[in-house]
């Protein structure tokens, strides 16, 4: 009897949070922006997520005026993939936050969006790099968001080999990462007719470069691709100039942000090609958002600090739209509004969570061609999304049926 | 430590969960049972090792692998990490007890940077992505454990009994033989007493230990990450140990307490200052609290001629 | 020809590549044997002492205009001087506890000094280039060696021998090495041993600094660039013997050369190569190569 009274009672506050779920739920939409604030990514991601956040919300509440209340959290993950999941846990379970946003690095992508599945929530995965987030890893709460490996991988191996880089030798940080940017390039580069002649997996992190450059230089590949990230990235390129590798031989890095080249200087970057998701001074519009975000942060916002922004603004059109925050209804909602910002202009999300934009083949300019701070790169060609991204047929997903 | 204050303990452990976000109180226990096993070796024996995040990583993995890949209970699982943890610290302790002082700290340390290296390069582990979606399981088979306090009362109750071996092994002939090490080595050893045999002995019981408390989180987290087997987390045992009192029984639950509140705490609300707080802790700790909190706490009740 | 499967030109390439990176090495690790052997401190603080020489040189460059030549004597008497205050205030009132106790709070101090850099420059890092007359390379044939490596490798030999000579040639270095050996009876002869001792930890502390300096046109100069480099630096000096001076020099550029040809031979194995070395030589010898047990 007792069990029964206790499934009826089960059943009556199903029913109420149901009710409850065809609205906001606590009234709140709240919007958590795990990211982090302190370590290595700091500057790709970081407070410039926060701050691309909260613009969003400002900029949302002036424009759209929403009957509910809007709310931010943020929290630094310390770049632990056991701390991001507690932390995400904890969000979910007491503070009732209704999205994840930034959560940079694929490890912790990975994780949150484990419990995020368990707790029914939203991942806007702005930050993290691997294409595996919309392939094997995936699943209906995550939106993979601004870029991944693949896009950038592909477009600029593509763009490189056919202007006549046939034969690479590829630098590659030695863990999953590496890996997967490296397997993604070969395969554009032996599809354009070019060949692969070598690799050399340096260890994470690595200091000095330089055996792998001198292994690099003696294989006389045209283009030694960089598959590594962040400080690694950094000194490679650096340290190929000093070696006198770059003159001879070009350098393509298959990762590389703005606040990278920002740090490395034009000098030492001089002449790179890259794919980027984002450039602030493509148009007005990005120029009129870069220039307010820069107001504040002091840097212009990398293409994670857009994408944030983005990503935060349409959730909440979509919140807006469905008038409620339960995750599957927007997750709808948001998958059939095509995406027209500054950040993307018919941009898509689909079924796999891949947000489908065009990107950006950049090259970065002379010192002696930037006429004023940040003037970085020249656009040498627009990849349309569904070029850029790799295609839903080829998808890993379990979600996608074919 | 009076029967009576450890019952209190004891039930404001059980009904801890209802005051106290128990994914907290999970992760606290998880760390003060692995610092509590760095305790027996550092405040107990004398022996620092600075290799300890290997015993709490490859038993998280090894639980992870069974759990997931294998289909084992998580009691299973459990034991299963904390035999790998075990093992792995026979052969450590074989290797390096011979050694004193500093050269212990490194050769803990270097042997440990090698299964850091072995994890990162063995494919099943997931490399620096982790080892993720580790499921929660059932009890025995029947407890779900996917509930927060059903997982809390597990691990309660490792903690509880983790906490007992290393009273028991404190207060046993053999954990007096032991402290006799820690003050004279020489001496010991002119009594007849193998000192390589009990410090290998011990070493073995806190690296099981250690192991034990890695698989108890990767239950609670479903993970198991190279954070866990990084030697920063090597140094994070040392820091709640000696924040809590060394040599103390309860002080590395409460350093490790402290630890995790600040880390969650601050990680929020300074950012990058965090590592700038918590240096200065460590700083300040070394300067003035050397005993640590309950070493300081427990000096300061004999002060005022309590207990 | 080929050895280890590969032609001699790139072996001698490699080789040279690793003895760079062994003259970083010896510097670093011959500081901390300095530091250890005479004040019983284990200086975890050593890495970002190191750090904090290269981002001296940075800020020198950028914000005063200060060349890398006068970069050079400035960042270690600057990063030195912050070493001798540390001594005064902390590392003072530790000596005559376990070692543990100064590690731990050099540990901290580098923490510390890491946050704060980290907050004032971001983690990125920053870009220092190589000074004019070091610019360029030299053709050796089997390979192209850029002249500021090769300036690193002299600089740093001139460093590690010349301190060398001190200690064990010259009238202080033995009042230095008596200091450790029995510090009353210098006192008794008249030596201020405190102050030697401050001396000797800023000493050791302006050496990292040094390093770092030669490293910033090498590497990013960025927060962590110090604590990346640390542990080996540490396993250098184990492997060398705890306090030993000529150890600590040998070991340095011995290791660099081995991890140089591991980084041919197994890449991956590159990070993992010192700690491997180190475990065999404490079992076959356990005071370390150049170590009095």
């Amino acid at each position: 009897m007792k069990a029964k009274k206790i499934a009826a009672g089960m059943v009556a506050l199903l029913a109420m949070s149901g009710l409850a779920q065809a609205q906001i739920s606590d009234s709140v939409v709240k919007i958590g922006v795990l990211t982090d604030l302190s370590g290595q990514y700091s500057d790709l991601a970081g407070h410039g997520s926060v701050l691309a956040t909260k613009m969003a919300i400002e900029d949302f509440v002036a424009a759209e005026k929403p009957a509910f209340k809007i709310e931010m959290v943020t929290a630094d993950h310390l770049n632990k993939a056991d701390i991001a999941s507690a932390k995400a846990r904890e969000w979910f379970e007491r503070e009732g936050v209704d999205t994840v946003s930034d959560v940079v690095t694929t490890p912790v992508a990975l994780a949150v969006m484990k419990v995020a599945k368990d707790k029914n929530r939203l991942v806007l995965g702005t930050a993290p790099a691997a294409s595996s987030i919309t392939n094997e890893n995936c699943n209906d709460v995550t939106i993979h968001y601004g870029y991944d490996t693949y896009a950038l991988a592909n477009g600029t191996a593509k763009a490189v080999t056919q202007q006549g880089g046939k034969s690479w030798f590829f630098l590659t940080a030695d863990y999953a990462f590496g890996h997967t940017v490296e397997k993604d390039a070969s395969a554009v580069v032996t599809a354009q007719g070019g060949k692969v002649l070598g690799n050399a997996r340096h260890p994470f992190p690595g200091s000095d470069f330089s055996s792998f450059l001198l292994k690099a230089q003696a294989s006389g590949a045209q283009v030694i691709g960089l598959a590594n990230a962040g400080a690694d990235m950094a000194n490679s390129i650096k340290q190929a100039a000093e070696f006198g590798i770059t003159p001879t031989q070009s350098l393509a890095g298959l990762l590389i942000f703005i606040s990278d080249v920002h740090s490395l200087g034009l000098k030492n970057t001089q002449g790179m090609y890259l794919t980027t998701g984002f450039y602030w001074d493509r148009n007005d519009e990005t120029r009129a958002w870069s220039k307010r975000f820069f107001e504040q942060q002091k840097k212009m916002p990398t293409m994670i600090h857009a994408a944030q922004y983005s990503a935060v603004y349409q959730y909440l059109k979509a919140v807006k739209a469905t008038g409620t925050d339960d995750t599957q209804k927007v997750m709808a909602q948001m998958k059939k509004t095509p995406i027209n910002d500054f950040f993307a202009w018919g941009g898509k999300i689909r079924d796999d969570g891949r947000m489908v934009h065009d990107m950006y083949l950049v090259q970065v300019k002379k010192p002696s061609e930037s006429k004023y701070p940040w003037d970085y790169y020249t656009i040498k060609a627009t990849i349309p999304g569904d070029e850029a991204f790799q295609s839903l047929a080829d998808s890993r997903c379990p979600l996608i049926k074919k | 430590m009076t029967r009576a204050t450890l019952a209190i303990l004891f039930v404001f452990g059980l009904v801890a969960p209802f005051a106290i976000y128990p994914t907290f109180l999970m992760k606290v226990l998880c760390f003060g049972l692995f610092a509590c096993a760095f305790n027996l070796l550092l405040g107990f024996i004398g022996l620092l090792s600075f290799g300890h995040a290997a015993f709490l990583g490859v038993s998280g993995y090894v639980c992870g692998m069974m759990m997931r890949d294998v289909g084992v209970t998580p009691e299973l699982g459990i034991i299963s990490g904390t035999l790998a943890a075990g093992l792995l610290g026979w052969l450590f302790g074989v290797l390096a007890i011979r050694r004193t002082g500093i050269y212990f700290a490194m050769i803990t340390l270097a042997l440990a940077q090698m299964v850091f290296f072995l994890v990162l390069q063995v494919r099943a582990t997931g490399g620096e992505d982790g080892f993720q979606g580790v499921p929660r399981g059932h009890l025995l088979g029947v407890i779900d454990l996917s509930s927060n306090m059903a997982m809390y009362y597990l691990v309660y109750a490792v903690f509880c009994f983790g906490f007992f071996v290393v009273h028991r092994t404190i207060h046993s002939p053999f954990g007096q033989i032991l402290k006799a090490i820690r003050e004279n080595e020489a001496r010991a050893i002119s009594l007849g007493y193998d000192v390589s045999r009990f410090k290998l002995v011990a070493f073995v019981i806190s690296a099981a230990l250690a192991g034990m408390a890695g698989a108890t989180k990767t239950l609670v987290f479903q993970l198991a990450s190279l954070t866990d087997v990084h030697w920063h987390m090597s140094g994070e045992v040392v820091l709640m140990t000696l924040l809590g009192g060394l040599g103390t029984i309860f002080g590395p639950l409460v350093g490790s307490a402290l630890v995790v509140t600040l880390e969650s705490e601050l990680s929020d609300k300074v950012g990058s200052w965090v590592s700038v707080i918590m240096g200065a802790i460590f700083v300040l700790c070394v300067l003035t609290l050397r005993r640590g909190i309950v070493g300081e706490f427990k000096a300061l009740l004999k002060r005022v001629g309590v207990s | 020809m080929e050895i280890l499967g590969m032609p001699t030109a790139v072996l001698a390439s490699q080789l040279l590549v690793g003895l760079i990176n062994g003259s970083f090495y010896a510097v670093l690790s011959l500081g901390l044997a300095i530091i250890f052997g005479l004040l019983n401190i284990i200086n975890f603080a050593h890495g970002a002492m190191y750090m904090m020489g290269a981002f001296v040189a940075w800020i020198a460059l950028t914000k005063f205009g200060i060349s890398y030549w006068g970069a050079l004597v400035i960042a270690p008497v600057l990063v030195g001087a912050f070493g001798v205050a540390i001594e005064r205030i902390l590392l003072r009132r530790l000596y005559k506890l376990d070692h543990l106790y100064g590690l731990l709070l050099t540990f901290g101090l580098a923490l510390i000094v890491e946050g704060v850099f980290r907050d004032q420059f971001g983690i990125s890092g920053q870009s220092y280039e190589v000074p004019e007359a070091l610019a360029g390379g030299i053709p050796l044939g089997f390979m192209f060696l850029p002249t500021y490596r090769a300036w690193v490798v002299v600089a740093a030999l001139t460093v590690c021998f010349g301190t060398w000579f001190m200690i064990e040639k010259t009238k202080l270095g033995a009042y230095l090495r008596a200091g450790t050996e029995n510090p009353q009876i210098v006192q008794a002869l008249g030596i201020n041993v405190p102050v030697l001792i401050t001396l000797t930890y800023g000493f050791g502390v302006a050496l990292a600094a040094f390093a770092g300096v030669l490293a910033a046109p090498v590497f990013q100069v960025s927060p962590v660039m110090g604590s990346n480099l640390l542990i080996v630096v540490f396993a250098v000096v184990v492997i060398g013997g705890m306090g030993s001076i000529l150890g600590s020099i040998f070991t340095g550029l011995g290791l660099g050369v081995i991890e140089g040809l591991t980084k041919v031979v197994y890449p991956e194995g590159s990070s993992i190569v010192v700690f491997v070395v180190m475990v065999i030589v404490l079992f076959i010898r356990p005071a370390g190569l150049f170590g009095r047990s």
